[in-house]
């Protein structure tokens, strides 16, 4: 079909009237015509984004909220958990996505066979790799602890200490996130010429050379761009945490959106609840200006 | 092959099959689990030693208190996530015909503010939102939770058909313009059926995307049988004795319509908004 309107393309006089003709729009109407075909995108907009933030914002510049929360061990403790959870998951998986990435990079069949497989944990829903995770540490009836006495290594309560349990947790992001980040920096390899992989080799460039001195520098931006955006994803996680300790033991491991969730849902405290959010928004709307700077 | 070229391969070879016994390792858990039978489950074994399909069977036929209204959260999923397709493939179509095709000069503010709502985190707005639907008394009805999901799913979606649509030659549009078509008339005779492959793909992950979504369908479901699926199964934790092969059975049903998808539109999945801001560094 391309190729049937290639060929039907108007030329020379013609193309010129058609051209003339399409600008008869003034900028004017062109906006006005833009904008109704984005009517529903900008209603949905205003009504569940800039309506609801705005009610957080309010929130910010209430001194109550914070009079309450920084009074409040839990929450200190919460932010605590939520900047380790932030940066030790998401660093770890992106550096862990870089290097698998570059062993990923080659077409043999083999490899292409493992891509697919690597792929499931992206694939399937978060609940119940959740759930068979949160089993697999349960202290009695885990294979976890089993697998540890029989490596003489003693079972644990891995759930019911707050680092282990955060510990967990960072290990199950991983393994849910990585294969998406994988493809993402997979595919920035990809647009790297081969001319300068084969350059590289000419000039006797080894593996950690070729690394350091060609994908390294050509996937520096993609990667922080990757990196801010997984932190921002991840600083609003609740599924995650909510279903694998639920905040356990005695509410050291919430992060902040478990933390509203409890909040406002078995304090019965709305406004702490959006408290909560409402101190991390300086940070997140930071990190999501520079991302859109950086993304257009 | 040289020494150091050996030791590389086999460095690899280490590293693949760590990664693929780490990625299957909970998978091949939760299929071990929904075989288990009721006596074995709090016997832990690295191979099922008596597997049985009866967990599958009490789930399809609510043979458990747990799973009593199986098929009931099944259709509340399958009512959400259609509802959810239908209005994202409305916004996001007549949104990237604005942005690709029309091409404005407020298009920069549009695409500026779909691609905030697509990168902040949905729970930060989920609070004031639940306030919000019930000053409006929407909590417990499903128009809430459509309205939530549309909002979030629609950026991407329109960022994968923007893509397309830009790919579109001019001359299609202009031609049309001079036989006097008007824009509408464009948009559903010219350009929808131009974008149905694509459409069909960002429907599908509008559809997946609301079929997983587990916070806000909490936040807004409360009745036993308006939950959808993922509600129903986190509702299993509030128990001590919760039947956990009976969950890791629910857990694999649920999780095949979404696996089929993603496999089939992988390529689909990963285009769009990150690989586009990639060709940009």
């Amino acid at each position: 079909m391309a190729d049937g309107l290639a060929t039907a393309r108007p030329r020379g006089l013609i193309a010129r009237s058609v051209t003339a003709a399409a600008d008869v729009l003034s900028p004017r109407s062109r906006n006005l015509q833009g904008l109704l075909f984005s009517l529903p995108l900008i209603l949905l907009f205003l009504a569940f984004v800039v309506y609801p933030l705005y009610f957080e914002v309010g929130q910010a510049f209430d001194l109550y909220t914070y009079e309450v929360l920084f009074n409040d061990p839990i929450y200190v403790q919460t932010v605590v958990n939520t900047l380790v959870y932030v940066g030790v998951a998401v660093n770890l998986k992106l550096f862990l996505a870089l290097l698998l990435s570059g062993i990923l990079d080659d077409d043999s069949r083999s490899t292409r066979f493992l891509s697919a497989i690597f792929l499931l944990p992206w694939a399937i829903p978060v609940l119940p790799g959740i759930l068979s995770v949160r089993w697999m540490m349960s202290s009695q009836w885990g294979i976890l602890n089993l697998i540890s006495e029989d490596l003489g290594l003693g079972s644990h309560h891995w759930l019911a200490s707050r680092w282990t349990a955060i510990g967990a947790l960072i290990l199950f992001h991983i393994w849910k996130y990585l294969p998406f980040w994988t493809v993402i920096l997979l595919a920035a390899r990809r647009g790297i010429p081969r001319q300068l992989y084969e350059a590289g080799a000419i000039d006797g460039a080894g593996t950690f050379q070729t690394f350091r001195y060609i994908s390294l520098p050509l996937l520096a931006g993609i990667y922080l761009i990757c990196s801010l955006l997984s932190m921002v994803f991840t600083m609003g996680d609740f599924t995650n945490v909510w279903l694998m300790t639920g905040g356990a033991p005695g509410d050291s491991t919430h992060v902040l959106a478990t933390l509203a969730y409890r909040y406002t849902f078995r304090v019965g405290k709305l406004d702490w609840g959006v408290g909560v959010f409402a101190t991390a928004l300086p940070v997140t709307l930071l990190f999501i200006f520079i991302l859109i700077k950086k993304i257009r | 092959m040289s020494r150091g070229r050996l030791g590389v391969n086999l460095l690899r070879a280490a590293v693949l099959a760590v990664v693929t016994a780490w990625t299957l390792f909970p998978i091949y858990y939760m299929v071990s689990l929904a075989l288990t039978p009721w006596d074995d489950l709090f016997r832990p074994v690295y191979v099922v030693q008596r597997p049985t399909l009866d967990n599958f069977r009490f789930v399809l036929f609510q043979e458990s208190p747990f799973v009593k209204y199986f098929w009931r959260w099944l259709a509340n999923s399958l009512l959400v996530s259609a509802a959810v397709m239908v209005a994202v493939l409305a916004v996001a179509a007549l949104g990237s015909y604005a942005l690709g095709r029309i091409r404005f000069r407020l298009g920069r503010y549009i695409s500026g503010m779909t691609l905030f709502t697509y990168i902040i985190p949905a729970s930060f707005l989920s609070i004031p939102f639940f306030k919000i639907m019930g000053d409006y008394d929407l909590l417990d009805t499903y128009w809430a939770l459509i309205a939530a999901m549309t909002t979030f799913a629609a950026p991407y979606a329109l960022w994968v058909l923007w893509d397309y649509a830009k790919t579109i030659p001019n001359e299609i549009d202009e031609s049309a313009a001079i036989d006097g078509a008007g824009p509408l008339a464009i948009f559903f005779r010219m350009y929808l059926p131009l974008v149905t492959p694509t459409l069909i793909a960002v429907g599908t992950y509008a559809f997946f995307f609301a079929w997983n979504e587990y916070l806000y369908a909490v936040l807004l479901l409360q009745g036993e049988k308006m939950i959808t699926l993922p509600v129903g199964m986190g509702n299993f934790l509030t128990s001590d004795d919760a039947p956990w092969n009976l969950l890791m059975a629910l857990s694999v049903i649920y999780s095949i319509p979404p696996v089929i998808f993603y496999y089939v539109f992988r390529r689909y999945l990963t285009h769009g908004l990150v690989s586009g801001a990639v060709q940009g560094t």
